[in-house]
């Protein structure tokens, strides 16, 4: 491989990924787009779901909620408001937190607790959906 | 002259509050490490998003119906002062220098006619606000029992704010903070957060000039979809900058009240003894004497 981008994922809290890939899939409002080193300049606001990062043999799977990505000349940034490798998620655990949110929501006292737990519930569902 | 019985007392209680204040310098210090971290870490994100707004921004400007976030309601008669202060007190001016900050920006409000709200993010400053513009404070939010500011909880500040925008029930928002420059060094700083300040949010250097990009979905889009997610970030990066100052004036202070009960440990050991010492050449005056006279 002569050309490699530089990817990069950062959150609000810290910056947590930066390394030279091969490619990264990246899902856009408008439908997944792969990009490459020497992409053309984009930038894109981001749907919840799953982030390919591709490397010689592996694949490398990241959940990422709200944010935007941007492909400049010199490589591609993805802000995500919340990003989590899908490799760390234990799957009872999962299950468990759905149920547990789906109770919040059940038991919620007022309408902007309600919506809150809503919110909770429906990124944990996009969450199990991707795996 | 104080009795020897009570200055042993009070080189007691002195030594004993110099021991709190020595270990709550220390804790400070240590929370400050990591107060400042975040800080740090939490830069490139805000920059990144500045830098695009920024560019966006530039495309849009002057077209119909951009988003208000960007443009203002057209007023400016009713303003919100979001005020962001510690939960803890014994932290130096801190809490004050930020309240002051604050409270000059109300008079300046009130001599040209607007409508001050305001909205406190810190219980702090609510104490210290509450006695002159009570009637003002829209809410407070507390972040008593948080450990380190996630960014839920700025995100959570930042839909309160946004709802009470689209609500309309204000025009402009300012928010004010205090930025970390040093541990002797913090500076109380006010920021527009709404309609957004396109120069303040620039940070780093627009390096996009030349670049033309490929929008997707459209410019407009993305900036309805980013702008509010700017409040947050804005909100998230002030509230880091706070909690490294509270520590870091929380550490000068300590260090300085360590400082001083020293010194004064020193004055009343001297005052003791020489105390003790009058009063034992006392006694013996009285025995020689007594013993004279037979």
């Amino acid at each position: 491989m002569a050309d490699r981008l530089t990817f990069e994922l950062v959150s609000p809290e810290r910056l947590l990924l930066s390394a030279q890939v091969d490619m990264v899939v990246v899902p856009g409002t408008e439908g997944e787009f792969g990009v490459l080193a020497g992409h053309a300049p984009l930038v894109s606001t981001l749907r919840p779901g799953v982030i390919s990062v591709h490397d010689e043999k592996t694949i490398q799977r990241i959940f990422v909620r709200g944010g935007f990505a941007e492909v400049t000349p010199a490589g591609l940034t993805v802000l995500a408001e919340e990003a989590i490798d899908l490799a760390s998620i234990d799957q009872a655990g999962l299950e468990a937190r759905i149920k547990n949110a789906e109770e919040d929501v059940a038991d919620a006292a007022s309408e902007p607790v309600r919506a809150a737990a809503q919110a909770q519930l429906d990124g944990l569902r996009a969450l199990q959906g991707s795996l | 002259m104080a009795s020897l019985k009570e200055l042993k007392n009070r080189i007691a209680s002195v030594r004993s509050t110099q021991k709190i204040t020595k270990a709550m310098q220390m804790v400070a210090a240590a929370k400050l490490r990591r107060a400042q971290d975040a800080a740090v870490a939490s830069r490139p994100y805000a920059e990144r998003m500045g830098r695009v707004i920024t560019n966006l921004a530039a495309g849009v400007a002057g077209r119909d119906g951009v988003s208000p976030l960007l443009s203002g309601t057209g007023r400016d008669q009713v303003h919100l002062l979001l005020v962001a202060t510690a939960e803890r007190g014994l932290c130096g001016g801190f809490n004050s220098s930020i309240a002051r900050l604050a409270r000059e920006h109300i008079e300046r409000l009130k001599r040209e006619g607007k409508t001050v709200k305001i909205l406190c993010v810190g219980r702090k400053g609510r104490d210290a606000l509450r006695r002159l513009y009570g009637n003002l404070i829209v809410d407070t939010i507390e972040h008593n029992n948080i450990r380190n500011i996630g960014f839920a909880n700025a995100a959570a500040v930042g839909e309160r704010v946004l709802a009470m925008y689209e609500a309309g029930e204000f025009d402009v928002c300012t928010l004010f903070f205090s930025r970390f420059r040093s541990v002797i060094l913090q500076i109380p700083t006010a920021s527009q957060l709404i309609p957004i300040d396109l120069t303040a949010v620039a940070g780093g250097a627009s390096d996009m000039g030349g670049a033309s990009y490929e929008y997707e979905p459209d410019e407009a889009e993305i900036l309805a979809d980013l702008l509010p997610r700017n409040v947050s970030v804005q909100i998230f990066s002030a509230l880091l900058e706070n909690a490294a100052s509270e520590q870091g004036a929380r550490m000068s202070a300590m260090d300085s009240a360590t400082r001083n009960a020293g010194d004064m440990i020193l004055k009343l050991n001297l005052t003791y003894n020489r105390t003790r010492q009058a009063s034992i050449t006392k006694e013996l005056i009285e025995i020689i004497s007594g013993a004279e006279a037979l």
